[in-house]
């Protein structure tokens, strides 16, 4: 008995590397830790009534972004894993096995479950209260899917210590990631992993589209929104669209690794092709999907520093709706090798170039925003100025890209790596800072310290440039990704040793950025303002941190900038709107559902990844469960009494309103 | 700035009327199932590509010619159509407030439903007794991923259509459960236009 | 104002760039810039055209954005103009809308003209006849059989100069790509089918070659390398390989198909018809040729 629980554990957990038994031992004791203090502290019931089964999407939307940094540091160390093993020629700190998985799960990791949940967060904290609504259209499905994309998350690492890393790249290629060539488990934790929070990813995109479209404050037509919510809806859409195709893919893959099924493998009539084809239907899409909401943030932010109007509203609009379009014409510039012949090639190099048009207006528009404006550099204008120029030649490579006789020779070399990483990097997460930088007043009623964040804007930007730009010169020496060493005779190193010493200044950067959220907690100087920065648009009209109601009277807008517009009409004098009585507001009320549903999906994905059926179907059971239990309860939301809202806002707003 | 305030206090009047019980909470849900629908457009359009794609991969097994007997699926689509009139007749019932007939229309929708499931079931059976399995082939794999997700959406259709039947049951017709039914008839009928492409792609150009 | 010294500036600093680069070799490690043969070496050019065309907005642009954030940054006793309301100008908008669609019009041009000029399965126009080698990717080898000459190697090409080479390329591995950064640009091996790519060497040397897709544990030992020699060198070599090195049988390659990485290998002989074997055993999902079932038929029947 006791050998076959033994042979059964070295089987089930990951074995033989001391990384991985440091991260069971640092897991173990956080774990233990968080029991530990919320017991002691008596906080377990305010945990679960204030958090675990809240519908509020600025608490929603908190949780995003603290699941997103934490992920963000679990991809950050795959990376800098990755780059210590290439800082050298014939370097053995890792074998090439799990280098494999460890940059299979940095991508994964990366892409969709650190800037997915980073822009969820955002979208959650900030577009109802831009668009003067109370919450979402479907609270409870907002909360529903921040769980599945928590606990797909879960699932996702997991693979870590138990059963083992997918290790077939971030989109997982058959017939490689097919159980011919990868028989373990890791594979399905990924399609699982994935699987799971994608569905989340998918309710977010509905449920964002009909808050933008229905539930905006009365008189804000949609030429009059802001233009973060624009490129909200403008990512969202890409959402629906694409992101059906993921989960039909996955679902595929699934059926060819679990039941034996032939889509994509080499025998039986399969098609890997197909595989590639599809998954990219989604994969590009995708990359459109993140980097949206970033310009959309990006807009914002140079028209509240220039303290000017954005300039060419208009054009900014059509460039991302044409922008969400193109990017699903575009995919199979993702493997113009695979000899589809030059029509096709010819085709889709085209129409990647096409997309080069509108971002360059963009770009454009945001300069004249900031011309004849007064710029000022607070973090969140810094990150836009890092943004501008590192976009700008990123975009350029990327053209090089699209350029089909060329990318034979770029395909699949650090070029390419450079590419993405500098408009991911550049595009996404800086924007994505830039966007938290912005909000975090809004969010928690106080800044962040500016002379810290400074700092890390530096180390992130230096660090950014030394790590990615001497990947293009090794794209140019014809070094591949991928690769888990070089040899000497290649003369790879010194640019690699470069490149590390830029991953490592990131490295830090990032805990500049801890130490600068825990300095500002620390040296805490409440903002009593609500508008720190001088800001043009609605979240700014209300206190901070946001009341749960969000507005006790909804707005009125007549204007794109209303706050600011209202501001200035104050300062010529003009009274403030006469008060609005205020009335009962009707919220949706708390549900623990969401999360016990997702527990269920989450026992499911780990029966099916380790075929234990006896735990897979009462997880199925479970979920169909939780469905009924919440479509038979009618008792779901509540009204907040006059009373309540006047005591709320008074001692918010202190004596003066 | 005076017309501008004069405008602002029309709105804020037009806001008391419209936000004053969000009347259009329903309609905001029914709206986003018609959005939930297109993805699902989608996920089925996905598994067509791939059936097309995949159809003449046999890999030297059975092809849809060998195995497709038409008599029952034209019997099935038959049934399947009939269950979407009745769950029209089950809307009209409602608008008209006739909550026994209302019930009644969903039942005999629940029981075509039903039927539907069976023959399908029965057919896979069948199918898999005579050796052709989803790992049989290429064509095998699409033909069972795509007729067996519609018939997983018909299956969860019909749990949901018998919980809905309860409550209304229990509440009646009210502006919650008219939605629901408005969404519920929505879906049934979005599935039988699926199973149209899907009797016409798989069924009738595979045997022809 | 402070232009002058902004561009003078940005000259000595982009000076010092090329100076640095050039001092440390770095021009010549990047062999993708430093061609060797006539397909590697219009692709070199089409990079260049497409960087200048796409720097005479991105450089513009740069130099804007520096002049507009230093111009008008908020500072005590500044002059330059402040209109806050400024938000629109057709004329402006009419331009920049406009000048992305020239340059990306005439990028457009320029690349459909080279995609069908340098589509991968076109001959290269040569009064030589071209040498066919076979290129099998293997877990984790590279597999070449010449079969005009009768003579296979693991790891190793060689080829004669101002000849163009014809590669077929197919997969008994998970997808893999051939890539011989020097000579031109990389296809996808695929099990399955045989693509076709040509490519030639314009002068004699050493250059080498890897697998570009990720294929699993040993991926990164793939490199081969590939030498170029004049037609008489390659003859030599050739008889010497049939002269000393032992022959593949179908046994030895099923061994080598075995997932494992290898040191350069010659053959003699191989079996007949071994490449389009390797292709047809996956070839059922493309409807020609016998399926997998067929291949296990055989394979017992053996």
């Amino acid at each position: 008995m006791w050998e076959r629980v033994k042979t059964f554990a070295s089987e089930f957990f990951v074995t033989g590397d001391p990384l991985i038994y440091g991260a069971d031992v640092s897991i173990v004791i956080t774990i233990l830790g968080i029991v530990i203090g919320l017991t002691y502290f008596n906080k377990w019931g305010w945990l679960w009534r204030e958090w675990l089964t809240t519908v509020d999407h600025k608490k929603i939307g908190i949780m995003y972004i603290l699941a997103a940094f934490i992920m963000l540091f679990r991809g950050g160390v795959d990376a800098l894993l990755m780059r210590a093993q290439l800082a050298a020629p014939e370097m053995n700190l890792l074998p090439p096995d799990h280098y494999n998985q460890i940059f299979t799960t940095h991508g994964v990791i990366m892409i969709l479950f650190m800037a997915m949940p980073f822009m969820f967060g955002l979208f959650n904290v900030m577009v109802p209260l831009q668009i003067g609504a109370r919450d979402v259209a479907y609270p409870f499905l907002n909360a529903l899917s921040f769980w599945l994309f928590f606990s797909g998350a879960m699932l996702f690492n997991l693979s870590f210590v138990i059963g083992g890393s997918p290790d077939a790249g971030w989109l997982a290629y058959p017939p490689y990631s097919g159980i011919m060539h990868n028989p373990g488990v890791g594979q399905d934790f990924y399609i699982w992993g994935i699987q799971i929070s994608g569905i989340g990813s998918l309710m977010t995109g509905i449920n964002f589209i009909v808050t933008i479209l229905k539930m905006r404050a009365p008189g804000m037509k949609l030429m009059k929104m802001p233009m973060f919510p624009w490129s909200v809806l403008s990512s969202c859409i890409a959402i629906i669209f694409s992101f059906p195709i993921l989960t039909a893919t996955l679902a595929l893959l699934f059926l060819d690794r679990y039941a034996g099924a032939h889509f994509f493998t080499l025998d039986g009539g399969g098609n890997p092709m197909m595989y590639i084809n599809l998954i990219w239907m989604w994969g590009h899409p995708e990359v459109y999907i993140i980097v949206l909401p970033a310009f959309g943030i990006f807009s914002e932010i140079v028209s509240t520093f220039a303290k000017k109007k954005l300039f060419g509203y208009k054009s900014m609009v059509y460039a991302m709706m044409i922008i969400s379009i193109l990017s699903f014409l575009v995919w199979a510039h993702h493997f113009f090798t695979m000899g589809s012949g030059a029509d096709v090639n010819a085709f889709f190099a085209l129409t990647t170039m096409l997309i080069a048009i509108p971002t360059g207006v963009k770009v454009f528009n945001w300069l004249f925003t900031m011309f004849r404006g007064k710029i000022t550099f607070e973090t969140p204008m810094l990150w836009t100025m890092g943004f501008i120029p590192c976009f700008i030649v990123g975009g350029l490579t990327g053209v090089l890209l699209s350029v089909a006789p060329a990318d034979f020779q770029f395909h699949n070399s650090y070029f390419l790596v450079a590419h993405f990483h500098q408009v991911i990097i550049g595009g996404v997460v800086f924007g994505y800072f830039a966007g938290l930088y912005y909000w975090w007043p809004k969010l928690f009623g106080f800044k962040l310290n500016e002379r810290i964040g400074k700092w890390a804007f530096w180390f992130w930007n230096i660090g950014f440039y030394l790590c990615f730009m001497p990947q293009y010169a090794l794209g140019l020496m014809g070094m591949t990704r991928r690769v888990v060493t070089y040899g000497w005779d290649k003369g790879w190193w010194e640019m690699n040793l470069v490149s590390t010493i830029g991953a490592g200044l990131m490295g830090i950067a990032f805990l500049f950025q801890v130490w600068q959220i825990v300095y500002s907690v620390k040296h805490l100087r409440k903002d009593e303002t609500g508008d720190p920065w001088n800001g043009r648009t609605l979240e700014w009209s209300i206190p901070s941190p946001a009341p749960v109601y969000n507005f006790a009277t909804l707005p009125h807008v007549t204007s794109q900038d209303e706050w600011w517009e209202e501001k200035q009409r104050r300062l010529q004098g003009h009274p403030a709107p006469a008060p609005v009585k205020i009335e009962p507001i009707h919220m949706p009320k708390n549900s623990g559902i969401p999360i016990v549903m997702s527990m269920f999906w989450f026992f499911t994905g780990f029966g099916f990844i380790f075929d234990w059926l006896w735990l897979a179907i009462p997880g199925l059971v479970g979920v169909a469960a939780c469905m009924l239990v919440h479509s038979f309860n009618y008792d779901t939301d509540y009204y907040i009494p006059v009373e309540e809202i006047k005591r709320t806002e008074s001692a918010i707003r202190g004596v003066t309103s | 700035m005076a017309q501008l305030h004069d405008s602002g206090l029309t709105g804020h009047q037009v806001s008391h009327t419209e936000h004053h019980d969000h009347p259009d909470m329903e309609e905001m849900r029914t709206f986003g199932f018609w959005i939930y629908l297109m993805t699902d457009v989608i996920i089925f359009g996905t598994l067509f590509a791939v059936y097309i794609v995949l159809q003449g991969n046999t890999n030297g097994g059975p092809g849809p010619k060998d195995l497709f007997q038409m008599g029952g699926i034209i019997a099935s689509t038959f049934i399947l159509l009939t269950s979407s009139y009745t769950s029209g007749l089950a809307v009209l019932a409602m608008h008209k407030g006739n909550k026994k007939a209302l019930l009644g229309w969903l039942g005999a929708t629940v029981l075509l439903g039903a039927t539907f499931i069976i023959m399908e079931i029965n057919e896979f059976t069948h199918l898999v007794h005579e050796g052709a399995t989803i790992s049989t082939s290429a064509f095998l794999s699409a033909f069972f991923t795509l007729v067996g997700t519609h018939g997983l959406h018909v299956l969860l259709g019909l749990v949901w259509m018998i919980a809905l039947m309860m409550q209304i049951a229990k509440r009646g017709i009210t502006p919650v459960t008219k939605r629901k039914v408005n969404v519920i008839s929505l879906f049934w009928h979005f599935l039988d236009v699926v199973w149209i492409f899907v009797f016409t792609i798989v069924y009738l150009m595979g045997v022809s | 104002m402070k232009l002058p010294k902004a561009r003078r500036w940005f000259a000595s600093l982009s000076m010092l760039l090329i100076l640095l680069l050039t001092a440390t070799g770095c021009t010549e490690k990047m062999i993708i810039l430093n061609p060797k043969g006539p397909i590697a070496e219009q692709q070199r050019d089409l990079m260049l055209t497409s960087l200048l065309l796409t720097c005479i907005v991105i450089v513009p642009v740069l130099i804007l954005f520096a002049i507009i954030v230093w111009r008008y940054r908020d500072r005590k006793g500044r002059t330059s103009k402040y209109t806050p309301n400024w938000e629109h100008s057709t004329k402006l908008e009419v331009i920049w809308w406009g000048i992305p669609i020239i340059i990306i019009t005439i990028l457009a041009v320029i690349t459909v003209k080279y995609t069908y000029a340098l589509e991968p399965s076109k001959p290269l126009a040569s009064e030589e006849k071209p040498l066919t080698i076979q290129v099998t990717s293997l877990d984790w080898k590279w597999l070449f059989q010449y079969p005009e000459q009768g003579i296979a190697t693991i790891n190793y090409i060689q080829i004669p100069e101002d000849v163009p080479i014809r590669f077929e390329i197919t997969a008994d591995s998970p997808m893999n790509s051939f890539w011989i950064p020097q000579l031109g640009g990389q296809m996808y091996a695929m099990s399955g089918m045989a693509m076709t790519l040509h490519l030639q060497a314009d002068e004699q040397g050493d250059f080498w070659g890897s697998g570009a897709n990720f294929t699993g544990k040993d991926f990164a030992k793939m490199y081969f390398d590939v030498k170029s020699t004049s037609k008489e060198a390659f003859n030599t070599w050739v008889s010497e390989v049939k002269a000393s090195s032992p022959a593949l049988t179908l046994d030895g390659y099923k061994k080598l198909v075995e997932p494992a990485a290898s040191d350069v290998r010659t053959f003699s002989a191989f079996p007949e018809g071994l490449f389009e074997m390797t292709v047809t055993k996956y070839a059922s999902s493309h409807n020609h040729g016998l399926s997998w079932k067929d291949i296990q038929k055989i394979d017992k029947q053996e």
